[in-house]
């Protein structure tokens, strides 16, 4: 019945889109594990990481989509919740560490040995068990996202106010990680990973099944988000974007509807964060940068905020060109990135799935004019 | 004549001619000639009776052997001063102060101290300088022997006294004779006054003074006294160690006013979400740095006036390409703040990688000009000018923006706008034109912003990205809408900030004062000073 549930919420672009984010998070791993080196159809493996960093990037922006594009709250922190999943992460693959650090201490990682720390802060306990650290990687953002929503949302913080405490928040989080007595690795952040359930991270393998994992984590979301937006709860949602006041004197709960989705996206963000950490192998506080957290905004805003299969291409679209442009000619990404923000809120208000249904739009309007 | 004794008779010319100041100079070189020879105890008494005789020269001579740098030649038992120089000790005789080539530690025998010695010397130094014709050079000894406090002093503190005319001077001088009188025998009633003398200078000298007086004394008078000033002095300290800190939060504050006031213009009044902001600063500090770059290579003789002259070029350049801004891009996103915040953030990764591109990524330096640096003491404050300034600075820029807004033509239009946009245009006002002139304005004073900051921070690209939340927060905090706000948010914000810092640190006092406003806004979303009425929604 659930399987239905969420079928049912798809439309046929998006059931076709859901597979092709299966196919290719299937057919990139297999064809890099059974095509020899040296064949055209290999896939190298660093394409394998670049495709499972765009796809975890995907997935935070569909995040980012689901409160800003369906129910109105431009959150500038989500980059928090993405970060805060990441070092759920990283906890975890320093206790797997062990003792093969610089150090050699069987328990403590390197830098609380370098930090001179007698014991495991209690915060650590408990993170050298998967199961454990993947849950508090979509507990830990999720119960921020609620602490945070649970007050703003009802005292009634909408718009930009919000914005910009989220802002604040994650600014807040990145001074705070960037302190060494935190002792959660301070500026330099957890990096030299060994291994993951017992597999080398640095292996071709675990590579392929972390971007399967990312392929179908966003998949999973997609199709769940699917469920919540065409459902009930999601009209109401939409509602609410779109005429809060109104809402509230229907007597709908609004503040219910938001928190709900607001924690929601937080946990699919966190877990978007504990997919990126073992692709690239380093977590640090930089993350929480309010800078990141805008540029996720914009690849919903490029890719088309209020639908679900924008946010994916638009986080696809930035990373490529931010991976091209920053590699042949880094001093005009900035100036790419900052025109992208202008243009794509001057001119393409729907991003680019958008602009595709307007040029059908005209051109169906045009054949219907032309005499035939 | 035999060369033998012309030699005798030139020298006794010599000699006589010498005369002038025979008696002190031949008692001067005979106690310099006892320090050298004998054993410590000889010493010492030469030492004393130098600082007793009262001769200036022998200050530098005393200075000189408490740093081990007083020499007797082995060729010719000349008392000399070596100061390294190299490998070499480059040499000056000790009594004449003439120069006298220079040599080897091997040709030479240093006179030895001991700490004992060294002591003595301090003191003997101290109250020789006592007597210094120089007023700064008494005042320093005074201050200095205050700090020794050592009953050995006394005598040269009370011969001191009786000559001192600067009652300043005679002040510090009583105060160190308190100092010594404390440390020495003297009866418990003259402790007493001496307490109490150190006691009303009331700073942290005084209170080491004190405190060792208090744990020293075996007098139960004297202790009590002692402690209970001490605890008084320990209190007069927290209350000016509190009233530095409110300096430095007004001055925090007067920063964070500065570089939100144009904010409070742009979002405060107009409702637009300027990310931009920052780097309209940013454009004021570069501009600063241009008019310095220009004056230091054609004009050296005006760079103390290179601020002034900055202030209006800075307003011109932010305020010009705000206004640039308002009609190339935010016009059109009136009414969607969340796209304008989207668009200005852009903006503002273009305008730094502009800056970068043109003057490069690293810090660059802006000069303070003359009137602008050295410090002065209020009481125990220390007190910058260049902190001053910028106190005074903003002050002016809110009081000449609150004229704008209430005394000029266009600070009706804007009001006009803000209030009731299609009631003003009925009117006859432009309002198109009005919301380029206010953004213009508000970037403007961020303009002005950044060459008072260019004093304070690193002239970088990303010198406004440093503010941009800090601003919001001022603004948020104080009420949109409210200049009035703005003014008391930045100055609690700051003073708040450093009140937090020394309990818990820079950061964490950041991350707290943050978690605050965060906090705040939750309980009053619309500021502390919330608009009342139609023009909230």
């Amino acid at each position: 019945m659930i399987t239905r549930f969420l079928w049912q919420g798809m439309d046929r672009n998006l059931r076709l889109f859901v597979l092709l984010v299966l196919a290719v998070g299937i057919a990139l791993p297999v064809l890099n594990q059974i095509m020899p080196p040296g064949s055209p159809f290999h896939v190298p493996a660093w394409l394998l990481q670049l495709i499972g960093k765009y796809l975890s990037f995907a997935l935070l922006a569909l995040a980012v989509d689901l409160v800003w594009g369906f129910c109105g709250i431009l959150s500038l922190g989500h980059g928090a919740f993405f970060a805060l999943g990441g070092y759920c992460m990283g906890m975890y693959l320093m206790r797997q560490i062990g003792s093969r650090g610089v150090y050699g201490n069987p328990l403590l990682p390197d830098f609380m040995v370098f930090l001179n720390y007698k014991e495991l802060p209690w915060f650590w306990y408990g993170f050298d068990n998967f199961g454990f650290a993947m849950l508090m990687a979509i507990l830990v953002p999720s119960l921020l996202a609620f602490a945070l929503g649970w007050f703003a949302f009802r005292s009634r913080v909408t718009g930009v106010y919000l914005s910009i405490i989220t802002q604040a928040m994650t600014f807040a989080l990145m001074l705070a990680f960037f302190r060494n007595d935190m002792g959660l690795g301070g500026n330099n952040g957890m990096t030299d990973f060994k291994e993951i359930l017992g597999f080398s991270v640095q292996a071709d393998s675990t590579r392929a099944v972390l971007c399967f994992a990312s392929a179908f984590m966003l998949a999973l979301g997609l199709v769940v988000s699917a469920a919540i937006v065409g459902s009930r709860f999601g009209k109401a949602l939409t509602a609410v974007r779109d005429a809060e006041s109104r809402m509230r004197f229907l007597g709908y709960r609004v503040e219910g509807y938001k928190l709900f989705v607001f924690v929601f996206s937080a946990a699919m963000a966190g877990i978007a964060g504990a997919l990126y950490v073992p692709q690239v192998g380093i977590i640090n506080p930089s993350e929480f940068s309010p800078a990141n957290s805008i540029e996720a905004v914009l690849w919903v805003a490029v890719g088309g905020r209020g639908t679900l299969i924008g946010p994916v291409i638009g986080a696809f679209i930035v990373n490529f060109g931010k991976t091209w442009l920053t590699g042949a000619l880094p001093e005009v990404w900035l100036f790419a990135l900052g025109a992208l923000f202008i243009v794509v809120t001057l001119l393409l208000p729907k991003g680019v799935v958008g602009l595709w249904g307007q040029l059908k739009a005209r051109s169906q309007a045009k054949k219907a004019r032309a005499p035939t | 004549m035999s060369p033998k004794r012309i030699l005798a008779v030139l020298l006794s010319v010599l000699a006589s001619a010498a005369l002038a100041g025979a008696a002190l100079a031949a008692d001067l070189a005979g106690l310099v000639a006892n320090l050298t020879t004998g054993g410590f105890g000889e010493r010492e008494a030469a030492i004393t009776a130098m600082a007793a005789s009262g001769e200036q020269r022998a200050a530098p001579i005393l200075d000189a052997l408490a740093a081990g740098q007083l020499y007797v030649r082995k060729s010719d038992n000349l008392v000399l001063i070596g100061k390294p120089d190299g490998n070499q000790l480059s040499l000056t005789e000790a009594i004449s102060g003439k120069a006298a080539g220079s040599g080897t530690e091997a040709d030479l025998d240093r006179v030895r101290v001991n700490n004992r010695l060294r002591g003595v010397i301090e003191a003997a130094v101290g109250s020789l300088t006592l007597m210094s014709p120089n007023a700064k050079v008494r005042r320093d000894a005074a201050e200095a022997l205050f700090k020794r406090r050592d009953a050995s002093s006394l005598a040269a503190l009370d011969a001191a006294l009786a000559v001192e005319k600067d009652p300043r001077i005679k002040r510090a001088m009583s105060e160190a004779r308190a100092a010594s009188v404390l440390a020495s025998d003297a009866p418990t009633a003259q402790k007493l006054d001496a307490i109490a003398l150190v006691r009303e200078r009331a700073d942290r000298d005084s209170l080491g003074v004190l405190e060792a007086t208090a744990n020293s004394a075996t007098d139960p008078e004297v202790k009590a006294a002692a402690t209970a000033g001490a605890s008084a002095v320990r209190q007069t300290l927290a209350a000016w160690e509190a009233a530095q800190n409110v300096w430095y939060g007004i001055s925090l504050g007067s920063v964070l006013l500065l570089a939100a006031i144009g904010l409070a213009i742009t979002f405060g009044t107009m409702g637009v979400i300027n990310m931009a902001h920052g780097e309209m600063v940013m454009l004021g500090a570069y501009t600063t740095f241009v008019v310095q770059e220009i004056i230091r290579t054609s004009a050296p003789h005006l760079f103390d006036a290179s601020l002034l002259i900055a202030l209006p070029l800075a307003f011109v350049v932010a305020g010009g390409i705000g206004i640039l801004i308002e009609r190339g891009i935010i016009r059109f996103l009136y009414g969607r703040p969340l796209d304008t915040l989207l668009a200005t953030w852009g903006l503002s990764l273009v305008l730094q990688q502009a800056v970068r591109s043109i003057f490069g990524s690293s810090n660059r330096e802006v000069g303070a000009p003359s009137w602008m640096s050295g410090a002065f003491q209020l009481g125990q404050i220390n007190v910058t000018y260049g902190r001053l300034w910028i106190v005074v600075f903003s002050l002016i820029v809110f009081a000449t923006l609150i004229l704008v807004l209430r005394k000029t033509p266009l600070g009706l239009y804007m009001r006009a706008v803000t209030q009731n946009r299609p009631m003003a245009s009925a009117m006859g006002i432009r309002t198109p034109r009005v919301d380029a002139l206010t953004f213009g304005l508000g970037s403007g004073i961020a303009g002005l912003a950044g060459v008072a900051l260019s004093q304070i921070d690193n002239v970088s690209p990303n010198l406004g990205q440093g503010y941009i939340i800090d601003s919001f927060m001022v603004v948020v905090f104080g009420g949109v809408g409210n200049l009035f706000g703005t003014l008391i948010g930045a100055l609690t914000l700051g003073v708040v900030n450093k009140f937090l810092e020394p309990y818990a640190g820079a950061v964490l006092g950041k991350i707290l004062v943050l978690v605050f406003i965060i906090l705040f806004i939750q309980r009053r979303p619309r500021g502390l000073f919330a608009l009342k009425g139609r023009s909230v929604e």
